[in-house]
C-alpha cells in the first residue's frame, strides 16, 4: 500500500470534506492545496474564491500569495477587495470558508494575533486578516491545523475569530446564524462539534494514530464520538494528484 | 462626542491634471513628515520603488496604513520612518513573519510603534467610506472577535430601520496614497489591471496621491469598456518607474521575485544585517 506523510493525510482529508456544489473561500497554504485537490479529484465544479478578489479561480499551480497572477489569469472574473468583502463574503455567497491559526481552543475559536499580552506581546503574529468576518459569514468553516500542544490550547491568548465561543448556543446568542466550525482536520484526526455542547470532538482517527498521541498534542481532555471511525487512507489517485500539483508548483516557482 | 460637523466633500474641478514627475520630485511634493500614508497593493502591484524613495528622503513620524503590510513596510518601520501602523494582516506572504515589524512591536526597536489593528473587511469598508466622503463605514463584522476590546476605533451602531447592531469604523482618509499601476497615458490617466485590491479606493480617499507606472503610453488603445481607470484629475503625481513593484508582481509585466521574499526572512532577522542591506540597496541605490 502507498506510504504517505501526516501532512498529506491532513490535506486529503480536508479535500474530501469539500463538495462539488460548494462556493469555497480559500486561504493560501494548506487550504489552497486542499481546495485545489478537491477541484482536481471529486469536486470538479467547486467554485474557489480567494480574498484578493478572484472568483472561480482554477490555478494550475498553487499560488505563492493571495496576489498571485495565476489566480487572476485562471479566474472567471476578478473584483476589487471592498467588493469581495461586501458583496461576496458579507453578502452570504460563500458556503464554506477555510481557516487556520497559531492557536485553537476546544470550541474552535482561533488566535492568529498575539502570543502573550496584546499590548506587550511575546510573539506578534500576522493578525486576523479576513478571518474575523470569514468566521461568521461563511455557511460553515473547516479548519486545517497540524496538531501540537503549543497550538491546541486550554485557553487562547487572544480570540481573533469566533468559533463556537463558550460553547452551546453562544453563536446564536451573538446573533450569528451561520454554522461556524463544523470540521477540524489535523494531521492526526478529524474533529466535529458535539451537537449540544459544540465542543470539538474526535469523530475519525487517521490510520495508525493512537488516542494517546492525540491527547499528548492537545491541551484539553479530548472527547471522542460514540461512533468513532478510522479515516480512510489516501488513495493512490488522491496522492498522485496532490503530488503532481505540488511538483508543478515547485517547478513553476523555482525560477 | 464632538458637535456634528458638515463632512461634505468640496468638489474638485477637472482642471488639476496629474503631474508627470520624477519619483524624487513626486515624493518631495506629496509626502511630508507626520503624514498619514497608505501604500496599498493586495500583495500585487506593491509600490516598492516609491516606498524606497520615501525612505531615502528620510520622512519621519509617518502614520502608515496598509491592509497587508509586507516587506516594504518592514523596511519603512525598521528604518524608523513610522510612528504608527494601521493594518489587518502583517506578514511576509507565503514565507513567514516580518521581523522588523515584530522587533518594533515586541521590543520597541528602533522606536515604539503604535498599532491600530483591524480586520480586512473593516479596512476595505473604511477605504470605501473614505472614497465615498463618508465619516465612517458600517458593516456586519467583528462579532465575537477580541479586536473590539483593544481597538477603540471599533464601535457599534444600530440600524435605524431594523434595529440590528452593526460594526462601524472611521473612514480612512489618508494625507497621501501611493500605489503602482501598469500604465498611464500622456494626459495622466492611469489604468490598473489584474488583482486591483483597494488601490482605486485609496487614491480617491486620499488628499494627495502618487502613482508609479510601468510605462507611459500615448494612448491606452483598445480596452475593456469597464477597465479600471483613474482619471488624471483625481491623481496628484505620476512617476514612470518600470519594475517599480519589484519584487512583487506586476500583472502583464513581471512575476514575483520569490527568491527575494525568501531571502528577506534572513536579512530582516538581524538589525545590523538589515541596516547594512538598506544602506547598500536603498539608501545608495535608486
Amino acid at each position: 500500500m502507498n506510504a504517505y506523510t501526516p501532512n498529506e493525510m491532513m490535506t486529503i482529508a480536508a479535500a474530501r470534506s469539500l463538495r462539488n456544489e460548494d462556493v469555497c473561500f480559500v486561504g493560501i497554504g494548506a487550504p489552497s492545496a486542499a481546495a485545489n485537490l478537491a477541484r482536481l479529484t471529486h469536486a470538479p465544479a467547486i467554485t474557489l474564491i480567494y480574498e484578493s478578489g478572484t472568483i472561480e479561480a482554477k490555478p494550475s499551480v498553487l499560488p505563492l500569495s493571495i496576489g498571485d497572477g495565476e489566480l487572476c489569469d485562471t479566474a472567471l472574473t476578478t473584483v476589487g477587495v471592498p467588493e469581495m468583502f461586501r458583496y461576496w463574503l458579507q453578502g452570504g455567497r460563500i458556503t464554506v470558508g477555510f481557516l487556520g491559526g497559531a492557536q485553537i481552543d476546544r470550541f474552535a475559536n482561533l488566535n492568529t494575533t498575539v502570543m502573550g499580552d496584546y499590548a506587550h506581546p511575546k510573539v506578534r503574529l500576522p493578525g486576523g486578516g479576513g478571518a474575523p468576518e470569514i468566521a461568521t459569514h461563511c455557511g460553515e468553516i473547516f479548519i486545517i491545523m497540524a496538531h501540537s500542544r503549543r497550538a491546541f490550547v486550554e485557553k487562547l491568548d487572544f480570540i481573533t475569530s469566533l468559533g463556537h465561543g463558550e460553547g452551546g448556543d453562544h453563536r446564536q446568542r451573538l446573533g450569528v446564524c451561520t454554522q461556524g466550525p463544523t470540521r477540524l482536520i489535523t494531521d492526526l484526526c478529524i474533529f466535529e462539534p458535539d451537537a449540544i455542547t459544540r465542543e470539538m470532538t474526535v469523530v475519525s482517527i487517521h490510520p495508525g494514530i493512537k488516542r494517546e498521541q492525540i491527547q499528548e498534542n492537545t491541551g484539553w481532555p479530548v472527547r471522542y464520538a460514540a461512533d468513532l471511525k478510522e479515516t480512510i487512507s489516501p488513495t493512490d489517485s488522491e496522492l498522485s494528484v496532490l503530488r503532481d500539483l505540488q511538483a508543478r508548483t515547485r517547478a513553476a516557482h523555482s525560477g | 462626542m464632538s458637535e456634528p460637523v458638515s463632512q461634505f466633500v468640496k468638489p474638485v474641478t477637472n482642471s488639476g491634471r496629474a503631474k508627470i514627475l520624477s519619483l524624487h520630485e513626486a515624493v518631495a511634493l506629496c509626502v511630508h513628515d507626520g503624514d498619514t500614508v497608505a501604500m496599498e497593493g493586495f500583495t500585487h502591484l506593491i509600490p516598492y520603488a516609491a516606498g524606497h524613495e520615501v525612505i531615502r528622503q528620510q520622512r519621519k513620524h509617518l502614520q502608515l496604513i496598509r491592509m497587508t503590510p509586507d516587506i516594504l513596510y518592514d523596511q519603512l518601520i525598521g528604518m524608523g520612518c513610522a510612528d504608527k501602523l494601521m493594518f489587518s494582516w502583517g506578514g511576509n506572504p507565503g514565507v513567514g513573519s516580518l521581523h522588523r515589524f515584530r522587533d518594533a512591536v515586541e521590543n520597541g526597536w528602533p522606536h515604539a510603534l503604535e498599532i491600530e489593528e483591524h480586520s480586512h473587511a473593516a479596512m476595505a469598508n473604511a477605504y470605501d467610506a473614505g472614497a465615498a466622503g463618508l465619516p465612517c463605514a458600517v458593516f456586519r463584522g467583528y462579532v465575537g472577535a477580541e479586536l473590539i476590546r483593544v481597538n477603540k476605533n471599533i464601535k457599534s451602531i444600530q440600524c435605524p430601520f431594523t434595529g440590528e447592531t452593526l460594526a462601524t469604523v472611521p473612514a480612512i482618509r489618508p494625507d497621501v496614497a501611493i500605489v503602482h499601476a501598469q500604465r498611464a497615458d500622456r494626459q495622466g490617466n492611469v489604468m490598473f489591471e489584474g488583482i486591483v485590491g483597494v488601490q482605486k479606493e485609496a487614491v480617491l480617499a486620499a488628499k494627495r496621491s502618487i502613482i508609479t507606472v510601468e510605462e507611459v503610453v500615448a494612448d491606452f488603445g483598445a480596452r475593456n469598456r469597464n477597465a479600471v481607470i483613474l482619471p488624471s484629475w483625481t491623481v496628484t503625481a505620476i512617476a514612470c518607474v518600470p519594475g517599480g513593484a519589484h519584487p512583487s508582481y506586476a500583472q502583464g509585466y513581471s512575476r514575483r521575485d520569490n527568491n527575494f521574499y525568501i531571502a528577506w526572512d534572513k536579512i530582516a532577522r538581524d538589525r545590523n544585517q538589515f541596516l547594512s542591506w538598506m544602506q547598500t540597496h536603498v539608501m545608495q541605490g535608486r
